[in-house]
C-alpha cells in the first residue's frame, strides 16, 4: 500500500512538474508585443476609473471648500431670502424635498417592482401587448426629464388631472420620471435569478406566486434595491421638471402636500442661489449642495450595505 | 427514505391528481392582473406625454409655418418679428452631447471592464458604490461644478491658446457643459455595463482561460460581446440622458443660440430653452408657451428615434444563457 502510494505520488509529482514547466515555457514565449499591449490595456482601464473618481473627488472638495463658510444650523432653520444672503437658509426647500421623495417612494416601489415581476415572470413575450409594454418602458427610460416636466404641466397640473401647482403634482411627476429606472433594474435583477431556482420551487409544489414571493424576489432584492437607490437619488436631485410644475423658490413657510400656496425643493433652491452673482449666494448654493449630498449619502449608504450584504454571483 | 415510501401509497392516477390545484386559485389570478396593471401604467404615461405635446404643438404650427421651424437656422423668439428656426438649438444640444460622449464612453466602459474583469472583489465592492454615489449626484451640483471649476480650472487652464477661438474670458461654453454631462453619465455607462458583464456566466470565462486566452482577450472577446446588449443599452441610456439633460446645460453652456459644434462657444440647448421659458408666469396661449411644446416634441422624437434604434440593436446582438 505505502510502496504503491509512493510510486503514485512520485509519478504525480513528475507530471505536475512537467506540466508546470511546459506552461512556464509557453508563457515566456508570449510575444513581447502582447505583454506590453496587455499591460497598456490594464493601465488604460485603471486610468479610466481613476479619472471618474478624480472628477467625483474634485466636485466634493470644491463644494466643501466653497460652501463651508455658509454651513451651520441656520441653513436648516432659516427661510430663503433675496436680499440678505447672510440670513437665508433652506428650511422650506428641505421639507419640500423630503415630502416629494416620500411620495415618489410610495408610488414607485410597488408599481415598479410589480411591473418588473409581470414582465419577467408572467408576460407571454409572443403577445403583442406585452411587447408594447416592454418597448414602451425602454423608451420611457430615455425620455428627457424636462419632457416629464411638460407632461406634469400639461397633464397633472393642468389638463385632465388638474391638481394645480401643488407639491403632490410635483411628486407624481417625479415618480413617473423615475418609474422606468425601477422597472428596468427590477427586471435585470429578476432575470439574473437562474431558472433552476424557479423550477426547483415549482417542482416542490409551490404556486407561481409562492415561487416569486419566496424564491425569486428575495434573490433579486439586491438588484431591485440598486434600482430604487438610483431612482430615488435621481428624483431627489432633479430640478428641471420641478421648474415647470410649480416649485417656486422664495417661500417662507413649510410646504404641505396638497396646499395651493406653493412649494419648494432643495435642488431648485440651490439652482436659484447659484445663478445669483454675489459670492454670499454662491456660498449658500454650495452649502445647499453639501446638505443635499449628505442626505443622499445617508440614504445610499444603507441601501448599498444592504445590497453588498446579500449580493451573490450564480 | 420516508418520502419515497409515501409516494408509493396510491396508484399513479391519484398522484397525478394531487398535482392539480384543488380550486381555481383566484388569488394567483388577481395578483397577475394587478401586476399587469402596473405594466399598463407605463403605456398610459407615454400616451399622456404624446397627448400633452401634440395639442399645443399643432397650435404652434398654426402660428409659425412648420418649414420655418424645422429648417430655419435662426432661433430668436425674443426679437420682433421672432424667428423660430429650431436647428440652431438642436445643434446646441448635439454639440454638448458630442463632447460628453467623447469623454464618457471610453471612461465608462474602461471602468466597467476594470471592475468586472480586473479588480479584486474587495476593490469592486468599494469602487462600485462610489461610482453609484457619482450617479446620484444631482445635476444641479454638477452644473455648478462645471461652470465654477471645470470651466476656469480645467478647460481655460489647459486649452491650447487661440485654438478654435480660444477659451479665455468666456463665462459659458459647450465644452464645460459637455464635461459636466460626461461626468454625469460615466457612472450610468459604468454601472449598467458592469452589471451586464458580471452576469456573463463564469463558465464562458473559464472556458476561454482554459484554452489559453489572456485576461485581455477574455475581457474583449468573450465577456464584452456576451454583455453587448447591456453595454449598448447603457450607452444609449447615457446618450439620451445627455440630450435631455437640463440643469448642467442651463448653468454651464449659456443661453445664446449658436449653430456650431465648436466646443468653446456658448450655445443654447433645447432643454435650456424649455427650462428658461416655461418657468414663472408665462401666459398659456402665447407663442412662447406653445413653442416650448414644439421644442419638447422635437426632443421627444429625437430620443424616441434613438431608442427604437437601440432596442433593435440590442435584439440583434443579444445572446441568451442558461
Amino acid at each position: 500500500m505505502t510502496g504503491a502510494g509512493e510510486v503514485q505520488s512520485e509519478r504525480t509529482r513528475l507530471a505536475v512538474a512537467g506540466a508546470r514547466a511546459t506552461v512556464a515555457v509557453a508563457l515566456r514565449n508570449q510575444p513581447r508585443r502582447d505583454v506590453i499591449l496587455h499591460a497598456l490595456f490594464a493601465g488604460l482601464l485603471l486610468l479610466a476609473i481613476l479619472l471618474a473618481l478624480a472628477g467625483l473627488a474634485a466636485l466634493l472638495i470644491q463644494a466643501l471648500v466653497r460652501g463651508a463658510p455658509a454651513l451651520g444650523p441656520d441653513l436648516f432653520t432659516n427661510v430663503p431670502s433675496t436680499i440678505n444672503p447672510e440670513q437665508a437658509g433652506f428650511r422650506p426647500a428641505i421639507i419640500g424635498s423630503l415630502e416629494l421623495i416620500a411620495g415618489v417612494i410610495l408610488f414607485v416601489v410597488p408599481i415598479g417592482v410589480g411591473a418588473a415581476i409581470y414582465l419577467e415572470e408572467y408576460a407571454d413575450k409572443t403577445r403583442w401587448w406585452n411587447r408594447v409594454i416592454e418597448v414602451n418602458i425602454q423608451n420611457l427610460a430615455a425620455v428627457p426629464s424636462i419632457i416629464y416636466g411638460i407632461l406634469g404641466l400639461a397633464f397633472i397640473v393642468r389638463g385632465p388631472l388638474d391638481l394645480g401647482f401643488i407639491l403632490a403634482a410635483g411628486s407624481l411627476t417625479l415618480a413617473l420620471l423615475v418609474l422606468p429606472v425601477v422597472i428596468i433594474a427590477g427586471r435585470e435583477a429578476i432575470r439574473a435569478v437562474p431558472d433552476s431556482i424557479r423550477q426547483g420551487s415549482l417542482a416542490l409544489g409551490a404556486t407561481r406566486w409562492q415561487t416569486i414571493r419566496h424564491q425569486v424576489l428575495p434573490a433579486a432584492i439586491p438588484g431591485v434595491a440598486t434600482g430604487v437607490i438610483l431612482a430615488v437619488s435621481r428624483a431627489l436631485g432633479e430640478a428641471a421638471p420641478l421648474l415647470l410644475v410649480g416649485a417656486v423658490v422664495f417661500i417662507t413657510f413649510d410646504p404641505t402636500p396638497f396646499s395651493a400656496d406653493g412649494y419648494s425643493a432643495l435642488p431648485v433652491q440651490i439652482f436659484q442661489y447659484a445663478t445669483r452673482p454675489q459670492e454670499a449666494f454662491q456660498e449658500l448654493a454650495f452649502a445647499g449642495v453639501i446638505v443635499m449630498l449628505v442626505v443622499l449619502l445617508a440614504m445610499n449608504s444603507f441601501a448599498i450595505w444592504l445590497r453588498n450584504r446579500y449580493e451573490r454571483r450564480w | 427514505m420516508d418520502a419515497s415510501g409515501s409516494g408509493a401509497e396510491g396508484p399513479g392516477g391519484q398522484t397525478a391528481s394531487r398535482l392539480q390545484a384543488p380550486g381555481r386559485r383566484l388569488g394567483e389570478k388577481t395578483i397577475e392582473v394587478m401586476l399587469a396593471l402596473c405594466g399598463v401604467l407605463s403605456v398610459l404615461t407615454t400616451t399622456a406625454i404624446v397627448i400633452s405635446l401634440v395639442g399645443p404643438t399643432i397650435g404652434f404650427f398654426q402660428l409659425v409655418p412648420i418649414g420655418d421651424f424645422l429648417f430655419g437656422t435662426e432661433w430668436t423668439p425674443q426679437f420682433e418679428p421672432p424667428s423660430f428656426g429650431v436647428l440652431e438649438i438642436v445643434v446646441g444640444t448635439l454639440n454638448v452631447t458630442l463632447w460628453a460622449m467623447v469623454f464618457a464612453i471610453p471612461i465608462g466602459l474602461g471602468a466597467a471592464i476594470y471592475l468586472s474583469e480586473y479588480a479584486a472583489p474587495r476593490v469592486r465592492k468599494t469602487v462600485k458604490p462610489i461610482l453609484e454615489i457619482l450617479a446620484g449626484i444631482p445635476t444641479v451640483a454638477i452644473g455648478i461644478f462645471a461652470v465654477s471649476f471645470l470651466l476656469p480650472e480645467v478647460i481655460q487652464r489647459f486649452w491650447p491658446g487661440d485654438f478654435l477661438g480660444g477659451a479665455v474670458g468666456k463665462p459659458f461654453m459647450a465644452l464645460a457643459a459637455g464635461l459636466g454631462v460626461g461626468l454625469m453619465i460615466v457612472p450610468i455607462i459604468a454601472s449598467i455595463s458592469e452589471d451586464a458583464m458580471s452576469a456573463v456566466p463564469r463558465g464562458l470565462r473559464e472556458g476561454a482561460y482554459a484554452m489559453g486566452a489572456t485576461r485581455m482577450e477574455v475581457a474583449t472577446r468573450v465577456v464584452f460581446p456576451a454583455a453587448l446588449s447591456g453595454i449598448v443599452a447603457s450607452v444609449v441610456l447615457a446618450i439620451s440622458r445627455a440630450v435631455g439633460e437640463t440643469m448642467i446645460v442651463v448653468l454651464a453652456a449659456g443661453s445664446n443660440p449658436n449653430l456650431t459644434f465648436n466646443p468653446v462657444e456658448s450655445i443654447q440647448a433645447m432643454t435650456a430653452y424649455i427650462a428658461t421659458t416655461a418657468t414663472g408666469d408665462i401666459s398659456t396661449g402665447s407663442v412662447d408657451y406653445k413653442s416650448v411644446f414644439a421644442v419638447g416634441t422635437v426632443l421627444f422624437v429625437m430620443t424616441l428615434a434613438m431608442n427604437m434604434l437601440s432596442i433593435r440593436l440590442v435584439r440583434r446582438y443579444r445572446e441568451v444563457y442558461e
